[in-house]
């Protein structure tokens, strides 16, 4: 069963006569619906390719927010060995909107870190939908901190609406947190990949995503703020999210070009959604680039160069 | 009473006079509603004698109090690109930025400056929350940077006035990047081993309070000072219940562990002084009312705290 975006309507209507057709054709021998369904599934075809070639930047927004979107879990299950789960701050819990852990890429030991949204109602309220708390924040600096100290490479999967706006999070620090995250990432002497697989919310992803590489997927979003939450400050209506998405400039594409973002991994036809082994494995392959990118340096020209990187950042606008 | 020294005194009240006295004689107190008249205000550094609610202290008027003599000199600030993603809400951003311009006489929304307090040689840094809310983008963590640069060239300590609502969207992911821009600029002065003293004023929140506001060596706040990450109606609308009160504010932080002090500002200057001695090793200090360092005069206009920055339009 496919999930459908509203902006897919017109596409769900054709895939579903075709599909329907067949279901007809499968409960009757005399029906021969082949040439109607294929001319249906190639009116579909053509329909999705247009629609994905030009995404305006609210419809990537709902792309990257999709149910069936692969999450930080799917890629550790696929593209990662021997993955052993490390939980925990050490200071008050484990939460469970960030993964992480041991893992061999390749053979090649790793730290893998990342946060989880959750896939159905009941992992969804266990994984927070994603928000971190502080705890996930210091797990993730404990994880850094252990990978570096054993020279194993950091990898961040980051996919979350932003760090979590609640009572007991303000309480025990979620600046604090963010904060101390961000500059561990700063420091780690081992080559630290992030790559944005979904939403890439404000302070709670770039607290992960302070790397020597940052690779956002095709139809991945990377914002300060959530468009909603842009459009209710500066257009006071949080319904003018469609104005707010085009004036962030949150798509891969327009990051690219702002120096924000060193690559971008294609996703299939119609989105990750559509097809999770070849997101998977175009996510493989950006990986193994950009370790091997960074595998030769030092421990001191990894923290210098993401440092330079990130002082630089902004020195260009679009136009330029 | 006052360590704002009569020495001074000219300096400072031609600065008010300047920019708030002919239109704006009496400020009610937010807080108790008293009527106070505005000199009697500017003298008590902008806190409410009847109720002690700080105000807030525009920047350049918080190193003329801070600074000995009230002489301080502006640390230049590398230029940003200007609207960097052509933004545009209700209206453009270029508009916003000249409107904020001529409500506040200042460039941008943070003043960076180098001077004495207590005799101590300092960097100063101090957030202006009426130019576009204090928010950071590429101007404010350029501001950062050039502070810790400087501190680290005239190996001296860098305090930093934090007052924030958040990013500035209008620089979208570009406003973001100054979490991790600002933290190297930290790191800067800790690997120089300077010390780094964070003033939290109210408010500060959003990406200021997760970046180089929570990473100081010493986090001194002023009484009742909202200090947030996410902001209090924010949460109420996620966890839909009413917060209690004095929630994120200061003396609530002191109690979770995340500030050092709350402090009242009569006293900060003495305590910035006492800390950053102590933390450099050197003796004790002169307390009290100083006149400037040697070799500057009141009169001297490129290092006068009065000085207009550069295309100012104010008056
Ligand atoms: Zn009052």
């Amino acid at each position: 069963m496919q999930n459908y975006l509203e902006f897919e309507k017109p596409l769900a209507e054709i895939e579903g006569k075709a599909e329907e057709l067949r279901a007809m054709a499968r409960s009757s021998d005399s029906m021969d619906v082949a040439d109607e369904a294929a001319a249906l599934d190639a009116k579909a075809s053509k329909m999705l390719d247009t629609l994905y070639k030009s995404l305006t930047p609210w419809q990537k927004c709902q792309v990257a927010r999709h149910p069936d979107r692969p999450h930080c879990r799917d890629y550790i299950a696929a593209l990662f060995d021997e993955y052993t789960p490390l939980a925990g701050d050490r200071n008050f819990a484990d939460d469970h909107s960030v993964m992480g852990g041991l893992a061999r890429f390749d053979g090649t030991p790793v730290m893998v870190i990342g946060h989880e949204k959750g896939s159905d109602t009941k992992s969804r309220i266990e994984r927070n939908f994603g928000m971190a708390r502080p705890e996930g924040y210091r797990k993730a600096i404990r994880l850094m901190e252990l990978a570096s100290r054993f020279g194993l490479p950091v990898v961040t999967l980051v996919d979350t609406p932003g760090a979590y706006p609640g009572k007991g999070a303000e309480e025990r620090g979620q600046s604090e947190a963010i904060a101390r995250a961000t500059e561990k990432c700063l420091q780690v002497g081992v080559p630290l990949i992030s790559i944005i697989i979904g939403e890439g919310g404000s302070g709670g992803a770039v607290a992960f995503a302070t790397g020597n590489r940052v690779a956002m997927l095709e139809h991945s979003i990377y914002s300060v703020i959530s468009p909603e939450g842009c459009a209710s400050i500066l257009w006071k209506d949080a319904e003018k999210m469609r104005e707010a998405a085009e004036a962030l400039r949150l798509t891969a594409q327009d990051l690219k070009q702002l120096g924000v973002v060193d690559r971008i991994i294609a996703e299939p036809r119609g989105g990750a959604q559509r097809d999770r082994d070849a997101v998977l494995n175009s996510v493989r392959s950006a990986l193994t680039a950009m370790l091997k990118e960074l595998s030769s340096k030092s421990p001191k020209k990894l923290i210098d160069e993401r440092r330079k990187k990130f002082l630089k950042m902004g020195s260009k606008g679009l136009a330029a | 009473m006052n360590w704002i020294s009569n020495y001074v005194r000219p300096t400072i009240n031609s600065l008010f006079s300047r920019r708030e006295m002919p239109e704006n004689l009496w400020t009610k107190c937010p807080e108790c509603g008293t009527m106070l008249f505005h000199r009697e205000l500017a003298d008590n550094l902008m806190v409410c004698p009847s109720c002690d609610h700080h105000m807030a202290f525009r920047p350049r008027e918080r190193f003329a109090a801070l600074f000995d003599g009230g002489i301080f000199v502006e640390v230049k600030v590398p230029e940003p690109v200007a609207d960097p993603l052509a933004f545009k809400d209700q209206k453009k951003y270029p508009d916003r930025m000249k409107a904020a311009q001529k409500n506040t006489g200042e460039a941008e929304a943070m003043l960076v400056a180098e001077g004495e307090i207590g005799r101590t040689p300092i960097v100063a840094a101090a957030q202006d929350f009426s130019f576009m809310g204090g928010s950071m983008g590429m101007y404010v963590g350029n501001a950062i940077i050039a502070a810790a640069e400087r501190a680290v060239e005239l190996k001296r300590p860098l305090i930093i006035f934090s007052a924030a609502g958040g990013a500035r969207m209008q620089e979208g992911i570009l406003s973001l990047m100054q979490m991790p821009r600002t933290t190297v600029a930290v790191q800067m002065l800790k690997e120089a081993g300077l010390p780094y003293i964070v003033v939290l004023t109210h408010p500060t929140t959003g990406g200021v309070t997760a970046s180089y506001a929570m990473l100081g060596d010493v986090h001194i706040s002023e009484p009742n000072a909202l200090i947030c990450f996410a902001g209090p109606r924010v949460i109420e609308q996620t966890i839909r219940e009413k917060l209690p009160e004095g929630f994120q504010r200061a003396e609530y932080l002191l109690d979770h562990g995340m500030l050092d002090r709350v402090t009242h500002r009569r006293d900060l200057r003495d305590e910035l002084i006492s800390i950053t001695r102590m933390l450099c090793g050197m003796g004790p200090p002169v307390k009290g009312d100083l006149p400037a360092p040697v070799g500057t005069t009141e009169g001297d206009d490129t290092k006068d705290a009065a000085a207009k920055p550069d295309g100012d339009d104010a008056g």
